[in-house]
């Protein structure tokens, strides 16, 4: 049953209606939305037909007929295009995926061995009736927006994304279409992320800070993304950059795929404050508090998260800092994004999906909410153990 | 402004109080004067009036950041804070000022005096002047709720560390009826004569709950003890033909409770009672709830002088003669109060709280067992040696509150919290059996651990059987031990009764809904333990 969870009154596909021909130059928009701004430009352009939907949304994730694959599925499947490396996104069990090689390279250290055929970004595959391209998505190195083309309709699955550049993963580029589904972690305009230069700044002020009181301090990020991205804005020249075991392998591998990260140390029994002075600790969020930190010395410790916004969540988390540091788009970032795919069409998965999808059909658009196993806005908040 | 906000962030981020402690300090120590000052009212609840209401400032705000009435809401309840959800939808400031906090409240003392419009202009001017804690803060100031997570000894303790004065000397400058307009840092802290002021009441000592069996405590005869009563804690005061009211929260409540000025003419001059006001007819305390019709109420109507009359619970003398008894033991306070009391003519709103007597524990802990026909909480045992201390000491002053009641109800709705519960399930709705339908009783949102509130927020998303906005319905399946402290009944609930703090005591694995308890289970506590 495709659009299980569509919202609104209005049946779930409305473009069962006599199909319609036209050419790209005679495409005209409905009155007040602009036409996506580079669709394809050869033979006709089949905008609205009587057919199997490019996408279709089932209990084990996003479905494209015309290509016989799943996007992100979370459960077993033939053929799996995955977005990102993220647990609750690349899960084990498929019997083939395709992803980008970074993301592969990450998965094989998650998941072991599995089939998989890399797709560099930008380049296009054809599979069955679709035509399949990966696109930087900005939210976590080699992560990808997936867009399928069938017969001339364009749909992007965004997974999650974020639209300002970390300095680390491939920027976000808006990837023309006419369906457009999107996460929605952080769906409310109370999200607005600082300037990546800001947040560099703030975490090296407070580092220095620790060294210079005799705290090592503590960063709690996931390993994955979140910790990389957290070495690259470290200033090295404060002291010596220590990782716990799940980080460093993490780091290892993107490493090997090229990413330029600063110089670390796995922190191994033995290592403590007095060894390393002025040291800074990366390590999974489940490390804050725990006994591996407490053996290291007095530790001041951090949590760098989007969800560092809100003060209640902020006092929940008792740490001493809390960065506002997030690899999913702010309000701005999602509803910047969001225009800038032309599309008339939106599905929002996983997030704030009440409110955001009610503002987007304030704003025009067809918008709907998608029931996917992908955690979102609990991602952040409870990652898994490594 | 920027000096209160690193005060604020860093009292924010801990819950040791030696940081909290240390940071308040410095705070004194570097803050200009009458900064100090103000931070002082604000840590006592002496806090500036609302000067815009909760839904113009709503309407401002989300006018200047574009959005839709309707968007700041779902905003609104996933921070549970109106000063907050400002402060993060409004664009970044574009005309940062640098200026004090003092001068920020003098801003906004001046507000309520003016029209809409430039009061409308005035605070979007602000918004636009601050960013980040600041903007907070300030919304925080104008929307009168302020509240620091500061107790007052440790606001009391940094005082006295910043000052080198002694804290009981501190707490009792700080007493009374005073305001930051009207007084300075000098006046109140430095050079303060407490005994100059006629209406100054005396810090509370107050008590810690007693956990540990009683024979903990040694001899029974060292200690005495009276009933726990269920009203509010008050001061009266007279000195100089003045007679003042006080209660614990330090408002003066004289004119609230009208009654008891006739204690001013059977008194003696230069007498402090520490006692509770109690609702009281016919001979016997009334229920809480009878009280809180008096609670909030600047003028008090016939009706209500007629329905919950109040008395004065007695039971500590601290000044007497215009001396400062407090250094004297127990029992020398108490036996001038019983004198005091003595004297009293009938009719008088004065009543002396009895001591229970007792030869060993186990005869308190009978007594105790009876508190509920007094219609008290339970009982207060104090050392009979101790003297009259300033806040909470270990030690001398026990509260041994009744058990709580409990049942087993099962969970039928749930909501998400707000502020630091955001984005978990938290607040519920528990039910219990009648017949084979479940009928709602009450609501509880403590007393789980976070892992519990996570476990659950992942459960309800799997079983929610329905949506009502914010509100999900979910299977009937989790169980879980509702404590309470007090039971009646009520018309404005559909089960017919009220709980008083009802709360989680455990989540009950074990239990099948099936085998939760019926509402005859209510019923039985009602009738035992009722008013």
């Amino acid at each position: 049953m495709p659009f299980a969870q569509s919202a609104g009154k209005r049946p779930p596909i409305t473009w069962a209606c006599d199909q319609i021909l036209c050419n790209r130059d005679q495409y005209r928009p409905p009155s007040g939305r602009r036409a996506p701004p580079s669709l394809p430009a050869t033979g006709p352009y089949l905008l609205r037909m009587a057919r199997e939907p490019v996408l279709s949304f089932t209990d084990r994730g996003i479905y494209c007929a015309a290509g016989d694959f799943h996007i992100d599925p979370w459960r077993p499947v033939d053929r799996a295009i995955v977005t990102h490396a993220h647990s609750d996104h690349a899960r084990s069990g498929m019997r083939r995926y395709l992803a980008t090689p970074r993301t592969i390279a990450a998965m094989r250290h998650r998941l072991g061995p599995i089939a998989a055929e890399p797709l560099p970004h930008g380049e296009a595959r054809r599979i069955g009736g679709a035509t399949v391209s990966l696109h930087p998505a900005g939210h976590v190195p080699g992560s990808a927006q997936v867009r399928v083309e069938v017969g001339g309709e364009v749909w992007v699955v965004s997974g999650d994304y974020k639209t300002v550049p970390d300095g680390l993963s491939e920027p976000f580029e808006p990837v023309p279409c006419h369906a457009f589904i999107s996460e929605c972690t952080f769906g409310l305009p109370v999200f607005r992320w600082a300037p990546e230069a800001e947040i560099r700044a703030d975490l090296n002020r407070w580092w220095a800070e620790c060294a210079a009181s005799g705290r090592t301090a503590l960063v709690g990020a996931y390993s994955l993304g979140k910790a990389q991205r957290i070495l690259a804005a470290l200033d090295p020249s404060v002291g010596p950059i220590l990782t716990h075991g799940a980080v460093e392998a993490m780091t290892e591998v993107l490493r090997g795929e090229g990413l330029a990260l600063p110089a670390t140390e796995h922190l191994v029994p033995g290592m403590t404050a007095k060894t390393h002075p002025g040291a800074i600790l990366v390590a999974p969020p489940s490390a804050l508090g725990s006994p591996w930190a407490r053996r290291f010395g007095p530790v001041s410790d951090a949590f760098a998260s989007g969800w560092m916004r809100l003060r209640g969540i902020r006092r929940r988390r008792a740490v001493d800092r809390g960065f506002v540091m997030s690899d999913h788009a702010d309000w701005e970032g999602l509803t910047t994004a969001i225009r800038a795919t032309g599309a008339e069409r939106v599905f929002v998965t996983h997030g704030y999906t009440a409110p955001f999808r009610r503002w987007l059909e304030d704003q025009g658009y067809d918008a709907g909410i998608v029931t996917t196993d992908w955690q979102g806005d609990e991602a952040e908040e409870t990652e898994v153990t490594e | 402004m920027e000096r209160f906000a690193q005060l604020f962030s860093a009292l924010d981020a801990t819950t040791r109080t030696g940081e909290k402690t240390a940071a308040l300090a410095a705070y004194f120590r570097e803050a200009p004067e009458p900064d100090r000052l103000w931070t002082v009212a604000l840590l006592s609840g002496r806090r500036p009036k609302r000067a815009v209401t909760a839904t113009r400032l709503a309407e401002w705000a989300a006018d200047r950041a574009g959005l839709p009435g309707w968007l700041f809401d779902e905003s609104y309840a996933v921070t549970g804070d109106l000063a907050e959800t400002i402060a993060l939808i409004l664009p970044p400031a574009g005309a940062p000022q640098a200026r004090s906090l003092s001068d920020w409240i003098g801003l906004i003392l001046t507000l309520s005096a003016q029209a809409e419009p430039e009061r409308r202009a005035a605070v979007l001017a602000a918004w636009d002047a601050l960013d980040g804690t600041e903007r907070f803060l300030f919304n925080k100031l104008i929307t009168g709720g302020f509240r620091m997570g500061v107790a007052r000894g440790l606001m009391v303790r940094a005082l006295a560390q910043a000052t080198g004065i002694e804290e009981p000397d501190l707490a009792h400058r700080l007493m009374g009826d005073w305001t930051p307009e009207r007084t300075t840092w000098a006046g109140l802290i430095l050079t303060n004569d407490p005994g100059a002021d006629l209406t100054r009441p005396y810090p509370f000592c107050l008590a810690h709950p007693l956990e540990a069996e009683p024979a903990t405590l040694g001899d029974p005869s060292d200690w005495a003890a009276d009933w726990k009563w269920d009203g509010i804690r008050g001061q009266a005061v007279l000195r100089g033909g003045r007679f003042s009211l006080w209660s614990r929260g330090e408002d003066l409540v004289t004119d609230r409770f009208p009654e008891l000025a006739e204690l001013a003419d059977r008194l003696p001059q230069g007498t402090v009672v520490d006692g509770e006001i109690l609702a009281f007819r016919d001979g016997r305390p009334l229920p809480f709830a009878a009280l809180q019709t008096r609670i909030g109420r600047k003028t008090v109507t016939k009706k209500q002088l007629a329905e919950a009359p109040v008395v004065l619970m007695a039971y500590d003398l601290l000044e007497a003669e215009g001396r400062d008894l407090r250094g004297e033991p127990f029992d020398t306070r108490r036996a001038g109060l019983e004198a005091l009391a003595a004297a009293m003519p009938g009719g008088t709103p004065f009543r002396l709280s009895p001591l229970i007597p007792f030869a060993d524990w186990p005869a308190l802990a009978a007594a105790r067992a009876g508190a509920a026909g007094e219609a008290a909480e339970g009982v207060m045992v104090k050392r009979r040696g101790s003297p009259y201390h300033t806040g909470r000491k270990r030690g001398d002053w026990w509260k041994w509150k009744l058990d709580p009641m409990s049942f087993d109800a099962v969970m039928v709705y749930a909501q998400a919290g707000h502020g630091r519960r955001a984005n978990l399930y938290t607040d519920f709705t528990f039910a219990l059996w009648d017949g084979d339908v479940l009928v709602p009783v009450t609501k509880a949102y403590s007393g789980l651990t976070d892992a519990e509130f996570n476990e659950i927020t992942a459960w309800v998303r799997r079983h929610t059987l329905e949506r009502f906005g914010p509100v999900r319905r979910v299977a009937p399946d989790l169980v879980f031990e509702i404590a309470f402290e007090g039971i009646q009944e009520s018309s404005r609930h559909k089960s017919g009764i009220a709980l008083r703090f009802p709360r989680m005591a455990r989540w009950r694995r074990d239990k099948p809904a099936a085998e939760a308890d019926t509402i005859d289970t209510a019923r039985d506590l009602l009738r035992a333990r009722g008013p």
